[in-house]
């Protein structure tokens, strides 16, 4: 699935700066490797991959070619996460009612204590 | 143009069978028991996932050899009905402070029960510079505010 392939994309830590460096508005190949520790051809090859992983896109302006995130990609990764939650709220629904469950067993045990603790005394002084 | 764009927030909705209080406490006091581990950002494998409770507390990962990584931070803290965190952890888990997703969960009693409500908002994630910074701003507005109180 698509939003993989973008996750697969952004593990570069540099392909992410890249990413990251066009989340102010879209830039061209010069101005990001100005800004980054990475050359011209190495910013075009990371801005390739991005853009065959569905997370920028490129259109021209002037004599240049700018690049801009495109937002289809960030919907890929809206999904990651809507699974993600959906996973991680089972989970978290299913602890609550574990501890409740427990709760509930503590809370008869201590009252069963109790009940035969009573009982006790009542023998007792009987 | 791309800095209007929005991405419609993530929205979940649970029920789970016990008082907003309990499931408030699991979901931040308790969110190791249920974090699935896969998801940690640290070399060292989780041992406990803190929330400070309290505005502006950090939310960060321990590992096993007690190293620390940040998560995010707490924007509001509203026991038992609602918490705000500030997520700050990239799809392919790393911690980046110039992101600023929103995460709100809110707990509403349903009988006795308790309707948990998550929203994760993306639309600072990227697409919308001009929105994150707004959100962050008025994020820290709101804590200026609250700190004001605090402190007058």
């Amino acid at each position: 699935m698509t939003y993989d392939v973008a996750l697969i994309a952004l593990a570069d830590p540099t392909r992410r700066q890249v990413f990251e460096a066009l989340r102010a508005g879209p830039k061209s190949v010069g101005v990001i490797a100005a800004r980054l520790p990475v050359s011209r051809p190495a910013v075009s090859q990371h801005l390739k991959l991005l853009r065959e992983a569905g997370l920028v896109g490129d259109r021209p302006q002037g004599t240049r070619r700018v690049y801009f995130i495109d937002p289809r990609g960030l919907r890929e990764l809206r999904v990651w996460l809507d699974q993600f939650w959906n996973q991680s709220l089972s989970a978290f629904a299913a602890e609550v009612e574990k501890q409740s469950d427990e709760g509930r067993k503590r809370n008869d045990r201590y009252r069963s204590d109790r009940a035969s603790a009573q009982k006790h005394r009542r023998k007792g002084s009987s | 143009m791309i800095g209007t764009v929005q991405i419609a927030p993530v929205r979940k909705s649970i029920v789970v069978k016990a008082p907003p209080e309990h499931a408030f406490e699991i979901f931040t006091a308790g969110m190791v028991r249920w974090w699935n581990k896969e998801y940690s950002i640290n070399k060292s494998p989780i041992r406990d996932i803190v929330i400070e409770p309290r505005v502006n507390g950090r939310w960060f990962e321990r590992g096993a050899d007690g190293s620390e990584c940040q998560w995010g931070r707490v924007l509001a803290w509203e026991p038992p009905s609602r918490i705000l965190l500030a997520w700050r952890i990239t799809p392919t888990f790393s911690y980046d402070p110039n992101l600023m997703t929103e995460l709100e969960v809110r707990f509403i009693p349903e009988g006795n029960a308790t309707r948990v409500e998550l929203e994760h908002r993306l639309e600072g994630y990227g697409a919308a510079a001009e929105e994150m910074f707004k959100v962050f701003d008025a994020g820290w507005q709101g804590l200026m505010e609250g700190f004001a109180k605090e402190a007058a």
